[in-house]
C-alpha cells in the first residue's frame, strides 16, 4: 500500500471538504446525542408543568427585550450562589424552556428564583422606573409595558407549536383551553379552577393594577411571579435527612 | 447555478432564468405574507423581502443587457479575468457595518454607565441594541470582510476566475438582506434569543440558503482551479464556510408559530437547547472568527511581508488538530449548571487542549516574518496584522485558562469574559481584517499606494490605545465583580448585596466606554483613508517607496 501523503487531500476539493465535515462533526456527536439517551440527564422532578398561557406570553416579552442579555436563569451549584439564590437549578426546571434561558452575563442578579421574592407593587414601579425602588440600579425602564395591551390573537396557534416540540407540552384540553386560561389568570372575580386543575400553583391576579386590560406587563409579571416556584425544595431536603 | 458561468456571462442563460422564476415566486409569496400578517413586524419584513426580489429582477435584466455592451473584465498579469467587483463592494460593505457595529458598542457601553441613555424606550434600549451590536460586528462586518477576502484568496491562489455569473452578486446581496432582515428585526423585538443565533426562523431559512450558494461558489471556484494545490487559506476558509453550515441548520431548528407570524419555539429545550446553543455559539468563535480569519491571516501575511508560510508542516497539523478540537468546546460555557458534569468535564478537557493548535496558528504567522522584521518599523500594515497575531495568541490563551472550572467559576457571568471576547474581537479579527482591507484597497482600485502610510500608523496607534484600556477595565471590573458575589464577613454571611456589586462596576464601564470611541475612531480614520485611496489621492509629504505592498521589493528605509 502506498504511504499516505496530505498531498491526496490538498489536490482534492471534495476529498478535502468530506474529511473536514467528517472531522468537525464527531465531537458534536459525542457530546450532544448522550443527553437524550441517558436518563439522568433530566431527572424527574415533582411539580415541574408547561406555563400557562399568560406565563408564556409574559416569557416571550421577556425574550423580546432580551432581558437575557443582563440576567441569567441558572442557580450553579456554588455555595455563594445558593446562599445568594436558593437551591440550585435543576434540569428539569428548564424542561419546557423553548429556548432556555440560562443567560451568560449577570449585569443584573440571577432570576432563576425571582418568583415570590418581590410585591407585584414593587415589579410594577420597578418596571415603570428601576431607580424608584433600587437606587444604584442600571436597567433601563419598561413603562411601555402597562400601556400596552398584551396581544393574544393567536395563543392556541403558541401552544400548538410548543407541542411539537421535543417536550411536547401542552395537551389538547390545555390547547382548547388556552384563551380562557389566559383571561382567568389575570382577573381574580373570574371561575379560575379550571386553570389551576390545568396548571399546579398557578397564580391568579391583576398583575399590574389595572383591571380595565390584559396589558404585555401582566404576562411579564405573571411570569416572573412563578420563575422557581414550581419544584418543593423543602419536600427534597427531608429526604436527604432521612436516608442519613 | 455555479455551473453555467463562464460560457455565457451576462446572457439569459439557463441560471439567469431560473434565479429570475425563483425571484418571481418569492416576491409573490413576500405580497402574500404581507397581505395577510397581523403582525407590524412580519409586514415589514415581508416588504424587505419583495424589496429584494424586484430590485434582483432589474438588476438580472440589466445586467444582461449591459453585457450585450461591456467588454470582459480586464485580464491580469496573469491571464486571468478575476472578478473583483463583488469583491471591492465587499470592502465597502465592511467598512460601512464596520463603523455602524462599532457605533452602537459605544452606545450600549455607555448605556451601563449611564441608564438614562436607553431613554425608556424599548427599540433603544440595551436588551435590544446589544444583540444588534454582536450581529453587526460578527456577522455584517466580520462576515462581509470573510466572504469579501476569501473570494479574493480562493481566485488568486486557484489561478481562476469566481465561480458563477450571478452566484457570487446573489450571495453578497442576499447577505446584506440578512443583515437588515436580523438587524431591524432586533429593534422591533424579533429575536429567538440565542446569542448570536439570535435571528427568527424565516432569516434563517434564507440565510441557509444564501451560505450553501456561497459554499457552491467557493467550491466549484476550488474544483476548476488551475493550481495542482488548494493553498492553506482555502482549508481554513473551506472549514469556515462548511462548519457554519452545520451548526446554523442544527442550532436553528425551530417551530414557527405560523407562516404569518415572526415567532418561534426551538424544537428542543431546557438542557439539550443549551448544548446545542454553545455547540453553536462557541464554534461561531472557533470556525466564524478564528477559521475564517486564519484563512485571511494566511493569504495576507504571506503577501505583505513577501515571505513564503513559516512551515508547511505545521500548518497541516494545526489545521486538523484545531478544527477537531474546538466542536468539543462549547460545554465550558455552561460550568456548574444543570448540564450532566460528564459533559462539562469534556469541555474543558478539550478546551485546555485547543491551546496547542491555537498557538500552533500563531507561530506559524508570526514566524512568517522571518527575515522582514524591519517592516514592523516600515510598514504600519504589517505592523496591524503582526499585532493582530499576538492578541490571537494572547486570547487563545485566555481562553483555555478560562474554561478551567474553578477559573470559571469566577470569572463566568462577568466582564471578565467580555474582556477576553473583545481582546479577539477588536485585536485579532479586528486588526486582521483591517489589515487586509489596507492590502485590498489599492490592489482591487488598481492604486500604486494607500492614500497615507501615517494615518494606518495613527489608526493603529490610536485602536491598540482603545484596545487596553477596554480589556484592563474588563479585566479588573470582571474579577472585581466576581470576587464581590463570593466575598463572605466574619459571620459567615455574604459580604454584598448584588447592586453594592453593580455600583463597583461604574468607573470601569466609563473607560470602557472611552476605550470604544478611540477604536471607533482608529476604524473612521480607516474609512477616510480608504476613501482618498479610492478616490486616487496620494498625501503629500508620503514617501511611495517606504513600504512596498505587493511590488516585490524590498527597500530598506530608516525609521522616521
Amino acid at each position: 500500500m502506498a504511504r499516505f501523503k496530505h498531498e491526496t487531500i490538498e489536490k482534492n476539493s471534495i476529498l478535502l471538504l468530506v474529511l473536514t465535515l467528517i472531522t468537525v462533526a464527531i465531537g458534536g456527536i459525542v457530546e450532544i446525542v448522550p443527553t437524550f439517551l441517558i436518563n439522568t440527564t433530566i431527572e424527574d422532578v415533582e411539580g415541574v408543568r408547561p406555563y400557562t398561557p399568560l406565563e408564556l406570553k409574559g416569557r416571550n416579552i421577556y425574550i423580546r427585550e432580551g432581558c437575557y442579555t443582563c440576567h441569567s436563569q441558572m442557580v450553579r451549584s456554588l455555595r455563594s450562589e445558593v446562599e445568594r439564590y436558593g437551591h440550585y437549578s435543576l434540569a428539569a426546571e428548564s424542561k419546557y424552556d423553548h429556548p432556555f434561558q440560562w443567560g451568560s452575563k449577570r449585569t443584573g442578579p440571577d432570576l432563576a428564583r425571582v418568583g415570590g421574592k418581590y410585591s407585584d407593587e414593587w415589579h410594577r414601579i420597578h418596571m415603570q422606573n428601576p431607580r424608584a425602588v433600587v437606587p444604584e440600579s442600571i436597567m433601563p425602564g419598561y413603562g411601555f409595558l402597562a400601556k400596552t395591551p398584551l396581544n393574544y390573537r393567536d395563543i392556541e396557534n403558541d401552544l400548538k407549536a410548543m407541542r411539537m416540540t421535543i417536550s411536547q407540552a401542552y395537551s389538547e384540553e390545555q390547547i382548547a383551553n388556552a384563551r380562557a386560561d389566559l383571561e382567568a389568570q389575570a382577573d381574580p372575580e373570574s371561575d379560575y379552577d379550571g386553570l389551576q386543575e390545568r396548571y399546579a400553583k398557578a397564580q391568579v391576579r391583576d398583575f399590574d393594577g389595572n383591571p380595565d386590560e390584559i396589558t404585555e406587563l401582566d404576562a411579564l409579571i405573571a411570569y416572573l411571579q412563578m420563575l422557581g416556584t414550581l419544584v418543593d425544595f423543602s419536600a427534597y431536603e427531608d429526604v436527604v435527612f432521612e436516608q442519613q | 447555478m455555479a455551473a453555467s458561468k463562464e460560457a455565457g456571462a451576462g446572457t439569459f442563460g439557463a441560471a439567469t432564468l431560473g434565479v429570475g422564476a425563483a425571484f418571481v415566486l418569492g416576491a409573490f409569496l413576500s405580497i402574500y405574507i404581507a397581505a395577510k400578517t397581523h403582525e407590524a413586524a412580519m409586514a415589514t419584513h415581508a416588504t424587505f423581502f419583495l424589496l429584494f426580489f424586484v430590485f434582483g429582477l432589474f438588476a438580472l435584466g440589466k445586467r444582461h443587457f449591459d453585457a450585450l455592451e461591456r467588454g470582459p473584465d480586464p485580464q491580469a498579469q496573469d491571464g486571468v479575468q478575476y472578478s473583483d467587483g463583488v469583491i471591492r463592494a465587499g470592502v465597502i460593505a465592511t467598512l460601512f457595518w464596520g463603523i455602524a457595529g462599532f457605533a452602537v458598542g459605544v452606545l450600549i457601553a455607555f448605556q451601563l454607565a449611564f441608564p438614562v441613555l436607553n431613554f425608556d424606550v424599548s427599540w433603544l434600549s440595551f436588551g435590544r441594541l446589544r444583540p444588534l451590536h454582536t450581529s453587526a460586528v460578527i456577522f455584517a462586518f466580520g462576515g462581509n470582510a470573510l466572504i469579501a477576502t476569501s473570494f479574493y484568496a480562493v481566485q488568486r491562489t486557484c489561478k481562476t476566475r469566481l465561480a458563477g455569473d450571478i452566484a457570487p452578486w446573489f450571495v453578497f446581496w442576499g447577505y446584506q438582506l440578512f443583515i437588515v432582515l436580523a438587524a431591524t428585526g432586533y429593534l422591533m423585538g424579533v429575536t429567538q434569543s440565542k446569542e448570536y443565533a439570535e435571528p427568527e426562523w424565516y432569516v434563517d431559512l434564507w440565510l441557509t440558503i444564501v451560505w450553501v450558494v456561497y459554499l457552491l461558489v467557493f467550491l466549484v471556484t476550488l474544483a476548476k482551479r488551475r493550481e495542482p494545490h488548494i493553498y492553506v487559506a482555502n482549508w481554513f476558509y473551506l472549514a469556515f464556510i462548511v462548519t457554519i453550515a452545520m451548526l446554523h441548520i442544527g442550532n436553528n431548528l425551530s417551530i414557527p408559530v405560523s407562516l404569518l407570524s415572526v415567532k418561534s419555539y426551538t424544537f428542543f429545550g431546557g438542557v439539550q437547547d443549551a448544548l446545542i446553543q454553545w455547540w453553536y455559539g462557541h464554534n461561531a468563535v472557533g470556525f466564524f472568527l478564528t477559521a475564517g480569519f486564519l484563512g485571511m491571516m494566511y493569504y495576507f501575511v504571506p503577501k505583505r511581508a513577501e515571505r513564503p508560510v513559516y512551515s508547511y508542516r505545521l500548518s497541516i497539523i494545526h489545521f486538523w488538530a484545531l478544527i477537531f478540537l474546538y466542536i468539543w468546546a462549547g460545554p465550558h460555557h455552561l460550568h456548574f449548571t444543570a448540564l450532566p458534569d460528564w459533559a462539562q468535564t469534556l469541555g474543558m478537557t478539550f478546551s485546555i487542549m485547543l491551546w496547542m493548535p491555537s498557538w500552533g496558528g500563531m507561530i506559524n504567522g508570526l514566524m512568517t516574518l522571518s527575515g522582514a522584521w524591519d517592516k514592523l518599523r516600515t510598514d504600519p500594515v504589517i505592523r496591524m496584522l503582526v499585532v493582530s497575531i499576538a492578541f490571537y495568541g494572547m486570547s487563545t490563551f485566555e481562553g483555555p485558562v478560562m474554561s478551567i472550572k474553578a477559573v470559571n467559576s469566577l470569572s463566568h457571568y462577568t466582564d471578565w469574559t467580555i474582556g477576553h471576547v473583545h481582546s479577539g474581537a477588536l485585536g485579532w479579527v479586528g486588526f486582521v481584517s483591517f489589515g487586509a482591507i489596507y492590502c485590498l484597497v489599492p490592489w482591487l482600485w488598481r492604486r500604486k499606494e494607500l492614500y497615507s502610510l501615517a494615518l494606518v500608523s495613527w489608526h493603529f496607534w490610536v485602536a491598540t490605545l482603545g484596545i487596553v484600556l477596554y480589556i484592563t477595565s474588563m479585566w479588573v471590573s470582571g474579577i472585581m465583580q466576581g470576587l464581590m458575589w463570593r466575598a463572605y464577613n466574619d459571620l459567615g454571611l455574604l459580604e454584598y448585596s448584588f447592586v453594592e456589586t453593580v455600583e463597583a462596576m461604574h468607573p470601569f464601564y466609563i473607560i470602557r466606554g472611552l476605550g470604544g470611541v478611540l477604536f471607533l475612531l482608529g476604524a473612521l480614520i480607516m474609512v477616510y483613508n480608504v476613501y482618498r485611496t479610492i478616490r486616487g489621492d496620494v498625501r503629500q509629504g508620503e514617501k511611495l517607496d517606504a513600504a512596498p505592498a505587493g511590488s516585490g521589493q524590498i527597500i530598506a528605509t530608516p525609521a522616521e
